[in-house]
């Protein structure tokens, strides 16, 4: 069973379809002890990381993620969830959950980019690791994003993306994964990368 | 780096596409499930589909439509026509489109592109604009509304900025002098208003052959292309526009095409 983070954070429709298309076992909740009791946990979101973080802390989910990633289970964020496992971000002064050292970044006005980066753009992992398995290096993916994960640590790097400047579109750290692109709307190779995440062992 | 999106745009009314010239005479092609269904495994970047149903009555075979697409097609989509209302861009999200295109009811009501963007994020809320060219603005383009058929007092660069000062995320701009005539986008309008913008400007109407689309790119400085015609009727295929494009030096997504 996988347990998709409900906390108020934007859509979750367009993951819950492509979770299903998969044939995927899911439960969509806010509540920490049902989440606590999935076998993998998945949390999405798009929208503003302080508003995030003050409803996942009302509802105990920080906790939850927290204590989710200490058991050593598969995790998925996408999209806000992969800047809300950093420690702090930009954008509101948001202190975050601080599974990964480091912090959300702003993309800097004036590189001649629009903001947001919206659209496909091409993902370079910098190292092997089941999420990416089956999937050519360079392979496109849908973002749609303003700010940034900014790991602290290089061993949490785990790809990249040209915008400009090189800002890392997915970190990893033990078995807590967090991707900036949406694989839900990433078209073969997006529901590639959902699969691999529902199928690794852990 | 980003690359430039190919988005087809399918008419939608009382559940069937249809396609017209300058915005008249539309004939039904074809299911717009169906349709969506071949564009994704073509490798389409994106969809666009605009609710034309003439009666109220038909609306909510609309909502079943993107229900439908939404269970199939793993790409972006945005929902426009008729949408005036939190409510029913709420329906339409929740039946999975990523986002909504609101046009008309923007210019009749500028607070209801706020109010969306409030309540769903820019991300999800794109101006649709059809504009034609008219030496008496300042611009020298004029933003018409109801399908073409009211020609507003709104410049069309003035009306651009404001929607993004007011939290659009995207915008689509139409021409109706090019609109379904495939021969060639307005480029002139599209560099106007994508360069005085902070957000993607999506170039629509008038697409007859990939080198339009490298044009509108290129001369244009659009981030993204709006087709129709030139695909609906078989003359040329995603995967055709997007190697021609490639060939060219385009950035463009050619996963599932040439691999």
């Amino acid at each position: 069973m996988v347990g998709v983070v409900d906390y108020e954070a934007g859509n979750l429709k367009s993951v819950e379809t492509a979770l299903l298309a998969l044939d995927a076992r899911i439960v969509i909740s806010g509540k920490p002890e049902t989440l606590l009791q999935c076998d993998r946990l998945l949390f999405p979101g798009v929208g503003d990381g302080a508003a995030a973080m003050a409803v996942l802390r009302r509802r105990g989910l920080d906790q939850a993620i927290s204590e989710f990633v200490a058991r050593g289970r598969p995790v998925l964020g996408i999209c806000l969830g992969s800047q809300i496992v950093l420690d702090r971000s930009e954008e509101n002064g948001a202190v975050c959950l601080s599974l990964v050292a480091g912090s959300a970044r702003r993309f800097a006005a004036g590189l001649g980019q629009k903001i947001p980066h919206m659209g496909w753009n091409q993902v370079e992992p910098v190292r092997d690791h089941y999420l990416f398995s089956g999937i050519p290096t360079g392979a496109s993916f849908y973002f749609v994003h303003s700010y940034y994960p900014d790991p602290e640590d290089e061993s949490c790097r785990l790809a990249v993306t040209d915008y400009g400047i090189h800002f890392t579109s997915a970190i990893s750290r033990e078995n807590l994964a967090a991707v900036q692109f949406h694989p839900e709307k990433s078209g073969p190779y997006g529901l590639r990368m959902l699969r691999n995440f529902l199928q690794h062992r852990g | 780096m980003l690359q430039k999106r190919i988005i087809v745009c399918l008419d939608v009314r009382d559940g069937k596409t249809t396609k017209g010239i300058k915005f008249k005479g539309n004939v039904d092609i074809g299911d717009p499930v169906e349709m969506a269904k071949r564009y994704y495994e073509d490798g389409v970047d994106e969809l666009v589909f605009y609710d034309i149903t003439a009666s109220a009555e038909h609306r909510s075979v609309m909502i079943d439509v993107v229900a439908e697409v939404a269970k199939q097609i793993f790409v972006p989509f945005c929902v426009g026509g008729g949408i005036g209302t939190l409510e029913q861009m709420r329906r339409v999200l929740l039946a999975g489109a990523e986002k909504i295109s609101i046009n008309s009811q923007a210019v009749k009501n500028p607070a209801i592109i706020d109010e969306g963007a409030a309540a769903f994020g820019n991300q999800c809320i794109v101006l649709g604009m059809d504009v034609l060219a008219d030496a008496a603005m300042p611009s020298g383009y004029r933003v018409v509304i109801n399908g073409g058929r009211t020609p507003t007092e709104l410049d069309a660069l003035a009306w651009a900025m404001e929607g993004v000062e007011r939290g659009a995320g995207e915008i689509v701009l139409n021409s109706i002098d090019a609109d379904g005539t495939t021969s060639g986008y307005d480029c002139t309008v599209t560099r106007l208003i994508s360069e005085a913008v902070s957000v993607p400007v999506v170039a629509s109407g008038g697409a007859g052959t990939p080198e339009h689309i490298a044009e509108v790119f290129e001369k244009g400085a659009a981030d993204a292309a709006l087709v129709a015609s030139m695909v609906h009727y078989g003359h040329y295929s995603v995967p055709e526009i997007k190697r021609d494009l490639a060939r060219r030096g385009i950035a463009v997504r050619m996963d599932g095409i040439d691999d």
